[in-house]
């Protein structure tokens, strides 16, 4: 294979996957969703569940965006270092989402600061947004792609709090942001926590949380446990689906953590909506790839 | 005219005055008929720039909504995609509305504040949440662009008129009394907010 037809296969297959993503939802999400439809008994909650399902179908069988609001593109890529296409990358996926934008159609969002139009295309400067980490020794390529919504971006939030406030500064912080923001983002929400040293390095973790599958656990049982009561916690406080009361709140809750200044206690929240849409592909080194978000996703459909 | 089929409630535009005041917050209703959309824009030409809304709305439907219209080969518009935009946005400028147009059916995504609630009262007319996020569904329930006004202000911001069958489920959380069901939701998240700090925190203490 030449190098632009390997170039071809990251720009098809990526483009192919975002207009995926943004019609089907990927499958944790799914179940998920079903689990909680199961679980409710407010007529008006379940009303709205049943609405969701049925748009679900819709827009599978039409080919058509789940939502209006497509949103802004981000990556995540973990790359090995022996990864043949490693210099391509960031040109490719910047063209996949062009061609993503125009085939699907996908709406345009990206509106550049400052000079505030709108691109048309979904790039600008910093636009997709992309974030790497470089596997040692590996000739593979990881590539996770979501679709952030704007009324769920809306609500998050980082700080950094005094480490006297503790575990319990972390839980109002988060708590706070939900009981006002919560209700608007489109719940049920996935609800990623970062704890870091400083707003920015709390503030990428707690993205990188969304990354995580639904119902997925930290390593850290400390942590582990703290997802938990944070989940029961606002499930608990009824927001439901869209805000109008029910039984959950959140798909989950999922933290990231890193080290930190023994001064400082930084924590950062982000927000996913109910058509929580990212996905995640592996490529090999000859580019065959898998995907276990998306069961149904296959290329040439 | 009101009227309930398979359990479901279904109102057809355009509404009368006593129509709107039987529902109250909470009810889940579907809507058939005329309706326009309408955001930030339209409200700002109608309020604070004095214009005249092209069409009479007297008696119907307004959604906050920017829908994504694609043209077809005949010349005319269909919707491709369609969602309720947040409400709140349109707070500032819905009392006046309501006054001058007489609309009496508002849909959006989340709640409204006080003033809106005032007018909801005053003038008889309610403001429901559309379940965001189902733009297909909600697509299917447009059964034709019946008229395209404002198109200088783009697509998103333009007023759509369109003919709609079974639009819903329609949650009233602004009432002709003037009841704010989000609002009353909200204390009650913050109230259970309180009471879910104290315990997660009870719980963390001997875990860290
Ligand atoms: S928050 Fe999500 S579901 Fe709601 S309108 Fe935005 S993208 Fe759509």
């Amino acid at each position: 294979m030449t190098v632009k037809e390997k170039q071809k296969i990251i720009n098809d297959t990526i483009a192919a996957f975002i207009n995926y993503i943004a019609v089907h939802l990927p499958d944790d999400v799914v179940s998920r969703l079903e689990e909680l439809r199961a679980a409710e008994n407010d007529p008006a909650a379940l009303s709205i569940y049943d609405m969701m399902f049925e748009n679900m179908r819709l827009a599978a069988e039409l080919n058509r965006p789940s939502c209006q609001d497509t949103g802004f593109v981000q990556f995540r890529i973990e790359c090995g270092s022996r990864f043949p296409m490693i210099h391509y990358l960031e040109d490719l996926l910047r063209n996949a989402v062009i061609k993503a934008t125009h085939e699907t159609p996908l709406r345009p969002n990206a509106v550049e600061t400052f000079d505030e139009y709108n691109t048309g295309d979904n790039t600008g400067t910093g636009a997709p947004s992309i974030s790497w980490s470089i596997i040692p020794d590996w000739d593979g390529c990881a590539i996770s792609t979501y679709l952030a919504g704007g009324g769920c971006s809306l609500p998050g939030h980082a700080a950094v709090l005094m480490p006297g406030e503790g575990y319990e500064g972390v839980v109002k912080f988060v708590l706070d942001r939900i009981a006002e923001y919560g209700p608007n983002a489109c719940p049920p929400l996935l609800v990623g926590v970062g704890i870091a040293n400083s707003v920015d390095t709390a503030a990428q973790l707690s993205k990188k949380a969304l990354f995580r599958p639904v119902g997925s656990h930290s390593p850290n049982a400390k942590a582990a446990e703290m997802e938990q009561l944070l989940e029961d916690g606002i499930n608990a406080m009824g927001i439901g689906p869209q805000g109008m009361g029910g039984k959950a709140s959140v798909m989950g809750v999922n933290i990231e953590s890193a080290a930190r200044h023994t001064a400082t206690l930084g924590v950062g929240v982000s927000f996913g909506c109910w058509t929580h849409r990212r996905g995640k592909i592996v490529f090999d080194r000859d580019l065959n790839f898998t995907t276990d978000t998306h069961s149904g996703f296959t290329i040439g459909q | 005219m009101k009227k309930i089929i398979n359990g479901k409630t279904i109102l057809t535009a355009p509404f009368t005055e006593e129509d709107i005041r039987t529902l109250h917050a909470g009810d889940v209703i579907y809507i058939d008929g005329e309706i326009v959309t309408g955001r930030d824009d339209v409200h700002i030409r109608v309020i604070k720039e004095g214009m005249t809304l092209p069409v009479d709305i007297r008696g119907m439907a307004l959604m906050h909504a920017g829908p994504i219209v694609a043209g077809t080969d005949e010349g005319r518009f269909r919707v491709i995609a369609i969602g309720p935009t947040t409400s709140m946005r349109m707070e500032k400028l819905e009392y006046d509305f309501i006054k001058q147009t007489g609309v009496r059916l508002i849909i959006g995504k989340g709640g409204m504040g006080s003033r809106t609630a005032e007018a909801c009262r005053e003038f008889g007319a309610v403001h429901c949440v559309l379940p965001a996020g189902n733009a297909v569904v909600t697509a299917s329930c447009v059964e034709e662009i019946t008229g395209a006004e404002w198109l200088d202000l783009g697509m998103a911001e333009a007023l759509w008129r369109m003919r709609v069958k079974g639009l819903g489920p329609l949650i009233v959380t602004i009432d002709s009394s003037g009841r704010n069901l989000f609002e009353e939701k909200k204390q009650e998240y913050k109230k259970r907010r309180d009471e879910q700090i104290e315990e997660i925190s009870r719980r963390l203490g001997p875990l860290l």
